[in-house]
Order: structure tokens, then sequence, then C-alpha cells
């Protein structure tokens, strides 16, 4: 064993020098591969949807040229989405949805999880063991007799059928709770001697001290909630109330396919999501990081 | 002193005023009601009727005519014998059987990769995350250009490096191809996630290992093996049951590419469950398939906790 130590090559020597730099290189070959592999299909829709000649798509696409911006390029087929569909309606409707659904949650779920962490009442044992219980239910599991419960109300076709059931989630209460119960227990008592009442302590004290939590949640909801697809493809009807992936679908089920303007939708949805994951994308990467201490 | 100290405590602790101390339960319930309510509502009684609904002939909309009936155990004895669902399960096992392994180890080598000290690796994590973002729809109707029949990009790349020895192929309209055709791009478009949560991982083994490791002589390889791996147990045991669970909720890409097609290649679990359901208005029937695939999502989550109890106990 301790002879592969002493042989080991002198840092300096070129030998080592020469291995080094190939590993080095591999591993960025390895790494530049992967790379190519993950942003093929992004690159390949993006040129695409500027390659306003449609049968130059379908040339293209079976070689490189399907990543070279080439031949007549413009925003034609953007501007095909806009004239064919209510793009704009489409969009309001995922932003409003995801928008409303986040929020909600965020309120609702931190509420009972400062209950849960923090104060103290009969029932705090029960409703923590249910809530944790509840994590194992898929939405998938319930989605039909959902369906059939909100047809009864008379939901169907609006926008609290695509939020109200969603604002509540027992992980993102297990998030929440978690890190309350994590924050020294001083901080109540020294606003309690001050007379502060829970509702007070909840908003002064325990909210600015739980940005990273709230950050965490919002994205990984988010990640969720915006390319759901299932539920509003069995509760939205018309276009009035129809989300971008179901609007989408809709419209790529479609025959003759005008590829091009498929594309231009697909970057119309994609783009700022990307945009937004590129500015915060520390954010992500953590949120998603923390969503492993699950179980 | 100490007692003096303990008894201010315990007064501090217990001895929140009255008045607070009932503000208190008032306002944990006045806290906790909306979201128990809605919990309530949209998640543990559609459970509940699931299991309810799934004895019934229970239809989307009734007819007045024909009141729903108690059924005892017809549409589960129906499924046994459907070979649909048959079919649907047996996809969704062989989706996780083949995706779970593939995904993992894919996930567990980008997370290696983007983890040493080199420039640019947080470049490229966010390239491989990248797909994660992109919604599932959207990759589905990418792919199916990608995979197009005749001259399709894929089936050139296949022909280029085959040197025009394979292909090509109908990928989703050929019933051997068009599974493993979505398993690609569902590998493709989670396996960023995974990669994210083994990252998190590693950076939580302690330096000292490696350097432990390095002192007794292990090259690079022996340490992935004796100390990257074990420590890495946890991570990899969350992460195989969520993409398990993954597996079982599969839906999206595929509705979007084959609808379950051709002639059932690709049918799972979830898109009865929408026919049935949805399309036929089946409530009672699909009510019972959502009953069976909550039970094996629930088989699969009880395995989580026992591997992870198993790993306590030894430690």
């Amino acid at each position: 064993m301790s002879a592969t130590t002493v042989t080991k090559a002198s840092p300096y020597s070129l030998g080592y020098r020469v291995r080094k730099g190939i590993r080095l290189g591999s591993t960025y070959l390895v790494m530049i591969l992967l790379a190519f592999f993950f942003l093929f299909p992004i690159i390949f829709m993006l040129v695409s949807s500027i390659k306003t000649n449609e049968t130059q798509i379908i040339r293209d696409m079976s070689g490189l040229a399907a990543f070279v911006p080439r031949g007549e390029l413009g925003i034609k087929n953007y501007r095909d989405v806009f004239a064919q569909m209510p793009f704009g309606r489409f969009m309001f409707n995922s932003v409003f949805v995801v928008g409303t659904t986040v929020i909600g949650g965020l309120a609702v779920n931190s509420m009972i999880a400062y209950a849960l962490a923090r104060l103290r009442f009969r029932g705090r044992q029960f409703i923590l063991t249910l809530i944790i219980a509840l994590i194992i239910i898929p939405f998938e599991a319930v989605a039909i007799p959902l369906l059939l419960m909100v047809n009864r109300f008379g939901w169907l076709d609006s926008y609290h059928v695509q939020i109200i059931p969603f604002i509540a989630d027992p992980f993102s209460i297990f998030l929440f709770y978690q890190f309350f119960i994590s924050l020294p227990k001083d901080l109540d008592e020294a606003a309690l001697v001050d007379g502060a009442s829970p509702f007070r302590i909840y908003w002064n004290i325990i909210l600015p001290l739980s940005r990273p939590v709230f950050a965490t949640v919002a994205i990984l909801q988010f990640l969720s909630n915006w390319g759901k697809f299932l539920w509003p493809l069995m509760v939205t009807r018309g276009f009035e109330y129809r989300p971008l992936p179901v609007a989408i679908q809709q419209f790529f089920s479609q025959d003759p396919k005008v590829w091009g303007d498929i594309f231009a939708f697909s970057a119309m949805i994609t783009i700022p999501v990307l945009a937004v994951f590129l500015l915060f994308q520390k954010w992500f990467v953590q949120s998603v990081a923390t969503s492993g201490i699950k179980g | 002193m100490a007692t003096q100290a303990s008894t201010a405590k315990a007064v501090l602790a217990k001895g929140r005023p009255t008045g607070w101390r009932r503000n208190e339960a008032i306002m944990a319930w006045i806290f906790s009601a909306p979201a128990l309510l809605l919990l309530i509502v949209f998640l543990l009684v559609p459970f509940l009727m699931a299991f309810g609904l799934a004895f019934t002939d229970q239809r989307l909309i009734p007819n007045p005519n024909l009141p729903t009936r108690f059924v005892g155990l017809r549409n589960f004895v129906r499924l046994l014998d459907d070979e649909t669902f048959h079919r649907a399960l047996l996809n969704n096992f062989l989706f996780a059987a083949i995706v779970v392994p593939l995904q993992t180890s894919l996930a567990l080598l980008l997370a290696v990769v983007v983890n040493q000290k080199l420039r640019f690796t947080n470049v490229f994590r966010t390239i491989y995350f990248s797909p994660v973002v992109t919604t599932m729809v959207v990759v589905a109707i990418i792919w199916t250009f990608l995979y197009n029949p005749g001259e399709g990009l894929i089936n050139a790349f296949i022909q280029a490096i085959s040197l025009n020895h394979l292909g090509p192929y109908d990928w989703l309209t050929n019933t051997k191809l068009a599974f493993p055709a979505i398993m690609l791009l569902s590998i493709w478009q989670g396996v960023g996630f995974q990669m994210v949560i083994y990252l998190a991982g590693l950076q939580d083994i302690p330096n000292e290992l490696y350097e432990a490791a390095q002192v007794d002589g292990a090259n690079r390889w022996q340490q992935f093996w004796n100390v990257t791996l074990p420590q890495l147990r946890n991570t990899t045991i969350f992460v195989v049951i969520a993409t398990t669970i993954l597996a079982f909720k599969l839906f999206d890409q595929v509705w979007v590419m084959t609808k379950g097609g051709p002639q059932e290649a690709t049918m799972t679990t979830m898109i009865m469950v929408y026919r049935e359901g949805f399309k036929q208005l089946k409530v009672g029937y699909a009510s019972a398939i959502s009953v069976v695939f909550f039970l094996i999502v629930l088989g699969v989550s009880l395995l989580q906790r026992v591997f992870l109890r198993e790993e306590r106990t030894v430690s």
C-alpha cells in the first residue's frame, strides 16, 4: 500500500503533468458531451422556431443544419401563434393560476406549520401525524374522486378549480415545520414577556427569519404546478381558463401540423421559465436539494 | 441558584399568562384552520371517496334513471381480467425497472462530474438541470419531432454512428420501440433533479473520510466505491424510491406522444385512470384502479421506511 505513495511521481515531473492534462481534458470532454445531450433538443427548438420556411425545417431536421439558424429567418412563426390563438390569455391563465396557488400556499401552509411548531394546543400531535401521513397520498390517486366532487360543486371550467385544491400541501407544511422548529425558542419567550400576541410573533419575528424556507417552498411549488397537465386537461373546456400545457397539447394535436408555429409556441412557454431559472438558479438548486430530506 | 434558575424557567415555560394561553390555543386553531380545511376537503375526503367509489358503479354524469349501486368487488374482479390493465401495470413496473437504475446512475455520474473543483462546473450544472424547468408537455412535443420516423434527428444520428447499418426506425408507431423512446426522454427531462439531490449528498460527506482513504493509499476509484457510495446510501434510497413513485405516475409525455398506443404498447395506469374515469365516465372503475395505484405507491414508500430504519439500527 505505502509503496504507491512512495513511487507516486513528483508533481513537477513531465509524466505527472501529461497525465494530469489528459485527465482534465477527458473530464471536460465528458462534461461537454453531456452538455450537448441535455441542450440539443432545446437549441433545436429555439433555432427551428425562427426558421420561417416550413419545408426548410423539415429538410434541415436530419442533420447539423437543424441547429444552425440559416435560410429564411424571422419572427413570423411567433406572429402566427398570436394570430391563431389567444396566446396572451393562455399565458395569463398559467401565470395567474400558478401565482395564486403558490402565494396562497405560502400563507396557508406556513401558518399551520407555525402553529404546529411553536404554539401549544390540544390536538397538535394528532394534526402533525395526520399531515405527515397525507404526504404519501399522490394527487394522481385522488384525481377521479376530486373530479366527481368539483363537478358536483359546479366548478368545472374556472380558475378556482385549478387553484383551491392545490393551495394546501402537506409536504410544504412539513418543510415549513422543520424550519420553524429549528428556530430558537427564546425568540418567542422574549416577545411573550413583552406581551406580543401569537400573530405578532409570527408576523414580526418568525417571518423575517424564514425567507430561505419561503423561497424553497415557493420554487418547489412553482415547479410542480407550472407543468401541471392532467388536472387542467380534465377540468377546462374552452380557451378561457386553459393553461399553457393544455393549450400547446391541443394545438399540437391538430392536423396538419405546422412545426414552425409549434416550436414558436414551445419557445414562448420555455423561455420565460428558463430566464427565471437562470436568474435565481442558486435558489432553484438549493430548493431541489432540500426536497431530498423527505422521509 | 440552580433551583432558582429552573423554577424561573418553569414559570416562563408553563406560566404563560392564563389569558395568553387560552388565546394561544384559539390562535393555533385559527392558524391551522385554512390549511386543515383544504386538506380535508380536497385530499382526505377524495382519498376516502376513492375507496368507497371503487365498490360502486358510480358514473361521472349520473343517469337519473339508473341510480348508483353498490357492486361489491365487481370492479376489482373485472380488473383481474382486464388485459389493458395488466398491460398498464406491467408497463409501469417495466418503466421503473429500466428507468430507475439508469436515471439514478446517470444522476450520480452527473453529480460527481459537476462536484469537482474545476472551472465552469457550475455552468455545466445549470445546463444539466435546464430540462427540469422545461414543461414535460413541451419536452414530449420536441421529442416527437426528433423521433420522426423517416428523417428525424435521432434516426439520422443512429444511421450515422452505425454507418447506415441501423434504422431508420418508426419510433412512436412501433410497438417495441414506442415505450423505450418515452423512457429516454423521461430520463432526459428528470435526471437533473436527482443530480441536484445527489450533489447535496456529496457535499455532506466529510472531507476527512477522503483524506483517511488517501492515507491508506486508495486510488480515486477505490475512494468512490469505499467512501462515496456507502456515504450516499440514504440519498440513493431516497432517489430510487422517489423515481419509482414517479414511474407509476407516468402520464403527460405518454398522452402527448402516443395516448397509450400503438396497440396499448405504452399503456400506463394513469392513462387508464384518465380514459376510464374521464373519457368513459366510469368513475367507479377508475376509482378501483386508483386504489390499486395508491397501494403500490404506499408499498414503495414503506420500503423506503424499512431501508432507512435498517440503516439507523446498523449505525
